[in-house]
């Protein structure tokens, strides 16, 4: 059991909390995920570690609803307690001085570049991070990122903040203004796809954060699969960081769709049950 | 000291034993025919998870008792890789002394109820018994009585639970809780070890929770034994990754003297061929956990499931057989074993087959996937097979197969599990600096001691043998726990 500390609403669908988990605080690095499990009957998700803090003994996730594990998530408050919290999981960020790091989070995908952020400006990079998403609303952790980059170029599909585009367009752009040495692109499959062709052409070395299905997470299921380099690799084990120009995006893209209409299925009946007991 | 045949003449000589041998003349009870085991309906099981396998009732195991000859030379023991005293507990069960029966299976055998269940025994104790050997009669049914007598002792509500030596403070850590695992912290806090266990998942048991079906091995079973390690001071760590959350160093540092690793061979092999990453693809691993260990298949619990109407499962193992047999029960249409070879060199228990035949399982055996199809939504569809034909044997002893040219043709299937073999889980083997290793990757032990190359540890089960059977790990288990005794006996005594 894994006592939650604190809870913070960053905005409609994404929420920031802390929990106990002081072993996992004390080993975890840059690039490291847990799973957690909520209630006897929950799901097994992974989830980034944010950041920690090992003298309280306590980790940070950032989770952003979109079924009914993180709405779960989303709706406890301080003093609940997460049943399940297993980890650090995954090989750590593969961190060195490399002159310029380009850093791009899209959406949810901020919270797991916030640590690769941090410990890119902490080994010596000049680290210039681009944040998209579809709204301002959708724009998380600005602040702490800003802490430890050089410069933060916002984007937004619909221009609500910063600028208005895809964050393809904000990298590109600082890509022909200086020598960037290397990238780190994490958000949704289809982001890092783009985002990952993009420095392809320019020939920048770039790693990408999978985020596919789990279940264990410790190698034993293969629920995590996916080609890179024309192999099969296990995301939980292998990764979850990887070349992201050899991954197979497409296929990693229609594997996040392999179990769709059962969740489907399952939130709906979620959210019935919610409405239910509301009334 | 006392060997081991001494030991057992000595049993054997015992008053009860030698009033009951009399009490039947050995014609009549080799006369006796074996008892069938009960059976769930086949229709109605393969449409629920009940257990196949109903239990032996009183009356019919002692009937069956009555057939075991007490053998002067009990051939079956040498069958059973732990040595249960197998007379000796049968011959309770004929005396009707069931508590006595179960009490001398846990002299040797920590999960009786477990082994009783899925023991191959047909391959082991009962393939040594005399009605075997020389009889060339049906075996005693040693393991259905081993698991009534287990069976028997659970419903009583009395179970036996053995007596634990003065705690000595020191501490053993135990990785994994699979049944080697379990064997290790019941044999060490036994002796007054403080024993940690540590489990990587959110439930302990291993493979026997998370891989074995219900209808084969109901869960409670495995939880009975887990709480009775736990009265007798066992600690059990669960969501803890041994090389992750913290390594074999750091636990070292924590005081922890000497460890056991029964991590497993948790890694699933795929075939690496075109289209296996599709969806509605899966290892056997994944999909028993979801439906296992998850409850996928309830609506109530949280993980999903894939449900297909053709299921077809690659391979011809003891987990091929659970997946196929699984996917029977989720409501397939047509479960579908896929296997290279014939069924004469399958690999799963005869009983299994046998059960899955009943529950109208489909066998294309001689037949090997070459590729996958899916349909636009990535969804596999059909899948790409080659017929086989035999050769001479291999290295493994079973007939080669070689691939028919030109005979590739094409099956329906919306679900596939592939169930071609593990590998030992590398998260141990990798965090421990210095650590021999085979070229397969399981962890290099000397026989006797169940030692690795790192002294304080110690390893056995599927991660030593990249697997095998649950009675061997559990054997494995019980040389590490008395390797391990020696170890720390010798070293404290240096110390002091
Ligand atoms: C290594 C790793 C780190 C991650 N870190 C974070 C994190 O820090 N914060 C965060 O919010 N999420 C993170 N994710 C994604 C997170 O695990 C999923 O969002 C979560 O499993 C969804 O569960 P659910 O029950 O709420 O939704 P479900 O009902 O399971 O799914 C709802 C929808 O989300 C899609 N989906 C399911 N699983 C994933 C997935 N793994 N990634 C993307 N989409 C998915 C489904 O296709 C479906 O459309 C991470 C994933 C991985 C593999
Ligand atoms: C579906 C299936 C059916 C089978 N049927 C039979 C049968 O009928 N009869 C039979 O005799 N055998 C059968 N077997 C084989 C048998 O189950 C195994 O040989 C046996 O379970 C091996 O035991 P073990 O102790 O080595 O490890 P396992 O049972 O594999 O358990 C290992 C445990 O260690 C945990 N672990 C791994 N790494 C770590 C880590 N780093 N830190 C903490 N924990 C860790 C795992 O999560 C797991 O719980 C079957 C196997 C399967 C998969
Ligand atoms: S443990 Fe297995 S091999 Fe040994 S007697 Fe029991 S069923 Fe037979
Ligand atoms: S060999 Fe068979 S008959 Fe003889 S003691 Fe063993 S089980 Fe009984
Ligand atoms: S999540 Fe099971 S192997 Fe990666």
């Amino acid at each position: 059991m894994n006592k939650i500390i604190s809870i913070e609403h960053l905005s409609e669908n994404v929420v920031k909390l802390s929990i106990e988990a002081p072993r996992i605080a004390r080993k975890r690095k840059a690039g490291h995920f847990v799973i957690v499990k909520i209630g006897e009957k929950g799901e097994r998700i992974p989830l980034t570690i944010s950041s920690s803090d090992p003298e309280k003994g306590t980790i940070t996730l950032v989770v952003q609803r979109v079924g009914v594990t993180s709405h779960k998530i989303s709706n406890l408050h301080v003093g609940d307690s997460v049943t399940d919290v297993v980890g650090p999981l995954g090989l750590t960020t593969h961190v060195e001085k490399f002159g310029t790091v380009l850093c791009a989070g899209g959406g949810v995908g901020t919270a797991p570049l916030l640590p690769i952020v941090e410990a890119m400006h902490k080994a010596g990079n000049r680290v210039i991070t681009v944040l998209a998403a579809r709204n301002k609303e959708l724009i998380i952790l600005e602040e702490e990122i800003g802490e430890f980059s050089d410069e933060v170029v916002i984007m937004t599909d619909d221009g609500s903040y910063g600028r208005q585009g895809l964050v393809t367009h904000g990298m590109e752009e600082i890509i022909q203004r200086e020598k960037v040495d290397f990238a780190v692109v994490i958000g949704p499959a289809i982001m890092m796809k783009f985002s990952s062709m993009l420095t392809k052409k320019y020939n920048i070395p770039t790693v990408a954060s999978l985020n596919a299905i789990m279940v264990d997470g410790t190698g034993m299921c293969g629920a995590c699969r996916v080609s890179v380099g024309g192999a099969t690799k296990f995301v939980c084990v292998d990764g979850p960081e990887f070349d992201a120009h050899e991954v197979n995006f497409d296929e990693l893209l229609t594997r996040l769709g392999g179990f769709r209409d059962e969740e489907f299925k399952a939130y709906q009946i979620f959210l019935e049950t919610l409405k239910k007991e509301v009334t | 000291m006392e060997n081991m045949v001494e030991h057992l003449a000595r049993e054997r000589s015992m008053e009860w034993r030698e009033a009951l041998r009399k009490s039947i003349k050995a014609k009549d009870r080799t006369s006796l025919e074996r008892v069938a085991m009960p059976e769930a309906d086949p229709a109605e099981r393969a449409k629920s998870h009940v257990e196949v396998n109903q239990g032996l009732s009183v009356q019919m195991a002692v009937e069956e008792s009555r057939r075991c000859l007490d053998c002067p030379d009990p051939t079956c023991i040498q069958g059973c890789p732990v040595s249960i005293n197998i007379p000796k507990f049968i011959k309770y069960i004929e005396k009707k002394d069931f508590a006595g029966a179960a009490r001398s299976l846990k002299e040797t055998n920590a999960l009786p109820a477990v082994c009783g269940r899925v023991c191959p025994q047909e391959i082991q104790c009962e393939a040594s018994c005399f009605y075997t050997l020389k009889l060339k009669a049906p075996p005693v049914a040693i393991g259905h009585l081993e698991r009534f007598a287990a069976d028997w002792e659970r419903k009583s509500g009395k179970m036996f639970i053995p007596e634990v030596a003065p705690a000595n403070g020191i501490k053993v850590a135990v990785v994994g809780s699979g049944p080697s695992g379990l064997a290790v912290a019941g044999d060490l806090v036994r002796l007054g070890y403080a024993i940690t266990v540590f489990e990587a998942l959110h439930e302990p048991g291993g493979v026997l929770k998370y891989g074995i079906p219900e209808f084969r091995l109901p869960n409670e079973i495995v939880d009975v034994e887990i709480n009775n390690l736990k009265k007798m001071g066992v600690e059990f760590l669960t969501n803890f990754v041994v090389g992750k959350t913290a390594t074999i160093q750091e636990l070292k540092a924590e005081g922890y003297q000497a460890f056991f690793a029964g991590s497993g061979a948790g890694l699933p092999n795929f075939m690496h061929i075109p289209g296996e990453n599709a969806n509605g693809i899966m290892s056997s691993n994944e999909y028993l956990t979801r439906v296992n260990l998850m409850n996928a298949a309830h609506d109530d619990y949280d993980t999903p499931v894939l449900l297909g109407k053709n299921v077809a499962v690659i391979g011809g193992g003891n987990t091929a057989m659970d997946s196929v047999r699984t996917a029977k029960r989720l409501g397939a249409e047509r479960a579908m074993i896929i296997y290279r070879r014939t069924l004469a060199e399958m690999p799963a228990r005869n009983e299994e087959i046998k059960h899955a035949q009943e529950e109208g399982i489909e066998f294309l055996n001689l037949n090997n996937p070459v590729e996958y199809f899916a349909d636009k939504n990535g969804r596999v569809n059909r899948i790409r097979l080659q017929k086989m034909e035999l050769g001479e044997p291999d290295a493994s002893g079973r007939k080669k197969p070689i691939p028919i040219e030109g005979s590739e043709y094409e099956l329906e299937a919306d679900l596939v599990i592939v169930s071609v073999g593990v590998s030992p889980n590398p998260l141990i083997p990798q965090s421990i600096p210095g650590l021999k290793v085979s070229r397969w990757g399981t962890i290099v032990v000397d026989e006797k001691e169940m030692q690795s190359s790192v002294p304080e540890l110690f390893a056995g089960g599927d991660i030593v043998r990249g697997g095998a059977t649950v009675i061997l790990a559990m054997g494995d288990g019980r040389h590490a726990a008395a390797g391990i005794d020696r170890y720390l006996q010798k070293k404290n005594r240096s110390a002091s």
